[in-house]
C-alpha cells in the first residue's frame, strides 16, 4: 500500500480525485502569483541596485488603475475558487439517500464502531467498495474527530450531538483512520485502520467471526428493558406518542413549532425528554440521562428507525 | 542591567543627555514612565520568553525525528506543545512588535514625547511581568496539556493539569495588550505634532492603529470566554460541557472570536515594520500609500468576520459556514494589496543589499507562502481535509513566524542605531536573515506535505511513512534556532563594542531619524512641525 517515501496520500474514495483537482487548481494559482512577486522582486534588486550613496531615485506616489487591477483580479479570482470549493463541500456532505448505515462512538482514546447487523469492530472499519456508507457519530466524553485521509474525509465528533460523515471507497486496501481533533494523553494512539474489501468479501466478513445481534435487536431488548413499551405502545393508545413509522417525519410540537425526527431529535427525547413535547402529549416522561450509554442511545434508534408504520386496515 | 552599565561610557562621547543615560539603576529603570525605556523593558521580558518557548519548540522537533515516542511520554509531550504554543502566543507573539518597537517608535512617529499615559504604560509591563510569572508557575508546576486553544469539555473537565493557572496567565496577558492598545489610539488621535495629519502618518503607525483597534475590542471577549472556562473547571457551571447542559461548540464560536483576530495582531505590526523598512531600502516613498494604510484598516475589520473557518468540520451550519469561508477569501485582498504595493514600491528605486533588504526579501518570500496558503484552508471543500493537520501547523508558523518573527527581527536590526545607538556588524545581519529564511523554509515546507498526507496535528507518535518529511523538518529547525542565537550574540555584542550610530544610519525619512540615536528623554529637543508627506525622499511625481 505503502511505499517507504509517499509524498501524496493514496485516492481511495469517490471524493479524493475532486478534492485534490481543487487542491493543484489553488496551487497553480498561489505558484502564478508567487512567480510574478518573486520575478519581479529579483529583477528589481538586480536592475535597481543603489549605485552611490547619495543616490535618490524618482518619486512615484503610486496608480489607481494599478491598484484597481491588483485588487479586482484577485477579489474575482479569490470569488471564483470559493465558489469551486462550496459546490465541493456541499457534494461531501450531502450523502446519497440509500447509503449504509454504521455508527461510531468515540471515547478517551479508541473508536467503537457498529454495523447494522450488529457486528462490533474496535478501531477498525470494514466498508464494502462502491457503496456509499454514512457514519453517526458522537463522544463518549471529549472531542475527537474521524479522519481518513486517504479518502479526504474528516469531521469533529462531538459529546452531546450527533454528526454524520459519508463516503464511497473505491480503493481495495488498508487506510489510516487518524483522530485529528486533540483529546489528551493517548490522542496520538487513537488511530485505526479503515479496510476496503470486495463486497462479496465483505459479506464473508460480515457473517465471519462471533455473531452479534443485529443493532435493532439490540434496541428492541433495550426498549424493553427500560420499559418504554409501557408508554409507547405500537397501537398509539399509550401516555406518549406510538413510535412506529415516527422516523423522518415532522411532527408538531406542544407549544407550536415543528420538529423533524431524526438520530438528534430522538437522542434529545431519551436524554431531556420535555425538551420538545409531540402535540397531544404530557411531559411525564423521565429522563434517562446517565442510565443508557452512547452505544445503547444509537441501538434504541436503529431499533426506532427500523419500526414501520403500520398497515392501514381501512380505506377511506 | 547591562544596558545601563554601558552607558557609563557611552555617554562620555555622547553629545546629550539621552533616554539610556538619564538616569542609572534599577530603580530608574522600574519606575520609569519612558516609553522608551518600557520598550526595552519589553524587549528584555519577551526575549526571555521567546528563548523559552523556542525551547518547548526544540523539544518538539527533538521528539518527532522518530516515529515511536521514545524522549518523552504522551503527558509531557502533550505539555511541551501546549506550553510553546501558549507561551508563543501570548507571551512572545502578541506583543512582540507592539509593545516594542510600537511602544519606542509610535510616540516618536507622530512626534510626541511620549505616550498619552505613560502611567498605563509602565502598567501594562507590569501586568504581563505578573502574568509571565503566572505562567511559569503553571508550566513549574506541572504544566498544561490542553493546547493553546483550551478546547473544551477537554480542558474544562477531563484534563488533569494546571488549566486554570495557564488561563489565568493568558487572561491577565491581554490586560497587557489591551492596555497598550488603548495607549496607542489615544496617542495617534490626540498627540500627533503640528503638521502631521493622519495621511501623512508613517504606514507603521497605521499598522499599529489597526492593531490597537483589535486589541481593545477583542481581547475582552477572550478575556470572558476564560473566565468562563475557569468557571466551569473551578465551579462546576455548565457553559461548554455537554454533561453540565452546556455545548463545546460554544467554547471553539467564543475563543475565535477574538483567536482570529488576534492572527492579525500577530501580522498587521510586521506589515508596517515591513512598509517603513521597504521605503528605505529603495529610498522611495511607499507605492500607494492610502492604499497600504487602508488595508491595515481592512484586514482588523473584515478579520472580526471571519472566525468560524477555524470551525468547518466542528459542525457549524453549513451556511454559517458559507459566509466566514467567502469573508476569508475577501481578506486575502487586502494582504495581496499590500504584496503588490511593496513590490512596486521596489520598481526604480535605489536598491540597497543591506541586513534590512535581506529581510525585506526573505519577509516577502514566507509571507507570501503563508498568505497564499490560507486560501486552501479558507475553501470549505479542501479544509475538510486539511483540518487539524500539519498544513495548518504550517500555513500559521509562516504566517506569524516567517511573518511576525521576521518583521521582529528585521525591525529589531532597523532600529537597533536608534534603540541602543549603536551599529551592528552588517555582514552578520545579512547571514542572520539567510539563516532565519534558508532554516525556516526546511523546517516548515515539508510539514505542507506532511499535512496533505494526512499527518495530523500534536500526533505524538505517527505512521512510519511520516518519518523522513519530520527528519527533514527537525534538521531545518536546528538551522533556524541558529539563525536566532546569532543575532542574540552579534547585537549584544554591538552593545559594548560596536561602533556609534549615526542619527540617520541608513539615510531613512521619518522622524524617529531627524532626532539623536539614541533619543533624548522627551524624544525631540523642540516639538517636530511636519511640513511634508511621509517618505518623502524627493519631489513626487504623479503617475
Amino acid at each position: 500500500m505503502q511505499t517507504d517515501f509517499p509524498l501524496f496520500p493514496d485516492q481511495a474514495s469517490s471524493f479524493a480525485f475532486h478534492v485534490d483537482a481543487l487542491y493543484f487548481g489553488i496551487l497553480a494559482l498561489c505558484v502564478f502569483f508567487a512567480l510574478i512577486v518573486v520575478i519581479l522582486v529579483v529583477i528589481f534588486a538586480i536592475k535597481y541596485q543603489r549605485k552611490s550613496d547619495d543616490e535618490v531615485p524618482r518619486q512615484i506616489a503610486g496608480h489607481l488603475g494599478l491598484e484597481i487591477f491588483w485588487t479586482a483580479i484577485p477579489a474575482v479570482l479569490a470569488l471564483g475558487v470559493f465558489v469551486w470549493a462550496t459546490v465541493l463541500y456541499f457534494h461531501l456532505i450531502t450523502p446519497p439517500p440509500n447509503a449504509m448505515e454504521m455508527y461510531v462512538v468515540g471515547k478517551q482514546w479508541m473508536w467503537k464502531l457498529q454495523h447494522p447487523e450488529g457486528k462490533k469492530e474496535i478501531n477498525e472499519l470494514h466498508v464494502p467498495l462502491g457503496e456509499s456508507v454514512r457514519l453517526t457519530m458522537t463522544s463518549e466524553d471529549v472531542l475527537h474527530s474521524f479522519y481518513i485521509p486517504a479518502f479526504r474525509v474528516k469531521k469533529d465528533v462531538v459529546p452531546g450531538r450527533y454528526t454524520n460523515l459519508w463516503f464511497k471507497a473505491t480503493q481495495v486496501g488498508s487506510y489510516h483512520l487518524f483522530c485529528a481533533e486533540f483529546c489528551g494523553t493517548e490522542h496520538s494512539r487513537m488511530i485505526g485502520t479503515v479496510h476496503v474489501l470486495e463486497p462479496q468479501d465483505y459479506e464473508a466478513w460480515l457473517t465471519g467471526g462471533t455473531a452479534n445481534e443485529p443493532m435493532e435487536v439490540a434496541g428492541e431488548r433495550l426498549f424493553e428493558q427500560y420499559a418504554c413499551h409501557t408508554c409507547h405502545k405500537m397501537d398509539g393508545t399509550g401516555r406518549g406518542p406510538s413510535l412506529a413509522g415516527l422516523f423522518g417525519k415532522t411532527v408538531a410540537l406542544e407549544g407550536g413549532g415543528t420538529a423533524l425526527v431524526d438520530e438528534a431529535y430522538i437522542r434529545e427525547s431519551i436524554l431531556n425528554p420535555s425538551a420538545k413535547i409531540m402535540a397531544g402529549y404530557k411531559p411525564i416522561m423521565p429522563t434517562f440521562k446517565g442510565q443508557i450509554s452512547e452505544e445503547g442511545i444509537i441501538q434504541l434508534i436503529a431499533y426506532i428507525k427500523s419500526l414501520k408504520a403500520p398497515e392501514l386496515t381501512s380505506m377511506e | 542591567m547591562a544596558i545601563t552599565e554601558q552607558d557609563v561610557q557611552a555617554s562620555e562621547d555622547a553629545p546629550s543627555v539621552n533616554y539610556l543615560n538619564n538616569g542609572y539603576g534599577l530603580k530608574s529603570w522600574l519606575l520609569t514612565k519612558d516609553h522608551k525605556r518600557i520598550a526595552v523593558l519589553y524587549i528584555i521580558s519577551i526575549s526571555i520568553f521567546f528563548a523559552l518557548g523556542g525551547l518547548f519548540a526544540s523539544l518538539v522537533r527533538f521528539e518527532l525525528m522518530t516515529p515511536e515516542g521514545d524522549l518523552m511520554s504522551s503527558d509531557t509531550y502533550n505539555k511541551v506543545f501546549s506550553m510553546h504554543g501558549i507561551i508563543m502566543v501570548f507571551f512572545f507573539l502578541v506583543p512582540s512588535i507592539p509593545a516594542t518597537i510600537g511602544n519606542f517608535l509610535v510616540p516618536i512617529m507622530v512626534g510626541a514625547k511620549d505616550l498619552a499615559f505613560p502611567r498605563v504604560n509602565l502598567l501594562s509591563w507590569y501586568v504581563y511581568v505578573v502574568a509571565g510569572i503566572l505562567g511559569t508557575i503553571a508550566v513549574v508546576g506541572g504544566g498544561v496539556d490542553t493546547g493553546w486553544t483550551f478546547y473544551t469539555p477537554y480542558s474544562s473537565t477531563y484534563s488533569n493539569s494546571n488549566v486554570i493557572l495557564a488561563a489565568m496567565a493568558a487572561f491577565m496577558a491581554g490586560f497587557s495588550s489591551i492596555l497598550t492598545g488603548l495607549n496607542f489610539v489615544v496617542t495617534i488621535h490626540t498627540m500627533r505634532a503640528p503638521g502631521m495629519t493622519w495621511f501623512r502618518l508613517p504606514l507603521f503607525v497605521w499598522s499599529h492603529y489597526a492593531t490597537s483597534l483589535i486589541m481593545l475590542l477583542g481581547t475582552p471577549v477572550i478575556a470572558i470566554t476564560l473566565v468562563l472556562l475557569m468557571l466551569e473547571r473551578g465551579f462546576g457551571f455548565g457553559f461548554f460541557d455537554p454533561n453540565l447542559g452546556g455545548d463545546p461548540v460554544l467554547f471553539q464560536h467564543l475563543f475565535w472570536f477574538y483567536s482570529h483576530p488576534a492572527v492579525y495582531i500577530m501580522i498587521l505590526p510586521s506589515m508596517g515594520v515591513m512598509s517603513e523598512m521597504v521605503a528605505s531600502v529603495a529610498r522611495k516613498r511607499v507605492f500607494g500609500y492610502e492604499f497600504v494604510a487602508f488595508s491595515s484598516v481592512a484586514i482588523a475589520i473584515l478579520g472580526f468576520l471571519v472566525w468560524g473557518h477555524h470551525m468547518f468540520v466542528s459542525s457549524q451550519s453549513t451556511y454559517a459556514g458559507m459566509v466566514f469561508s467567502i469573508i476569508t477569501f475577501l481578506v486575502a485582498v487586502p494582504s495581496a494589496i499590500k504584496t503588490f504595493n511593496w513590490t512596486a514600491t521596489l520598481y526604480k528605486g535605489s536598491i540597497v543589499y543591506d541586513t534590512a533588504m535581506f529581510y525585506v526579501y526573505g519577509y516577502l518570500g514566507l509571507f507570501l507562502v503563508g498568505g497564499l496558503t490560507g486560501l486552501f484552508l479558507s475553501s470549505m471543500g479542501l479544509d475538510i481535509h486539511l483540518h487539524d493537520t500539519y498544513f495548518v501547523v504550517a500555513h500559521f508558523h509562516y504566517i506569524m513566524v516567517g511573518g511576525q518573527v521576521m518583521g521582529y527581527l528585521g525591525g529589531m536590526h532597523f532600529w537597533w542605531p536608534k534603540i541602543t545607538g549603536k551599529m551592528f556588524p552588517d555582514i552578520w545581519g545579512r547571514v542572520s536573515a539567510l539563516l532565519v529564511f534558508l532554516g525556516f523554509n526546511l523546517t516548515f515546507f515539508p510539514q505542507f506535505i506532511l499535512g496533505y498526507m494526512g499527518m495530523p496535528r500534536r500526533y505524538h507518535v505517527y505512521p512510519d511513512e511520516f518519518q523522513v518529511l519530520n527528519v527533514a523538518s527537525s534538521m531545518g529547525a536546528s538551522i533556524l534556532a541558529l539563525g536566532y542565537l546569532v543575532p542574540g550574540a552579534y547585537l549584544t555584542w554591538s552593545i559594548f563594542k560596536g561602533p556609534k550610530a549615526p542619527d540617520n544610519p541608513w539615510g531613512a525619512k521619518g522622524l524617529e531619524w531627524e532626532t539623536t540615536s539614541p533619543p533624548p528623554t522627551f524624544n525631540f529637543e523642540e516639538t517636530p512641525v511636519v511640513t511634508e508627506e511621509a517618505y518623502q525622499y524627493g519631489p513626487i511625481e504623479e503617475h
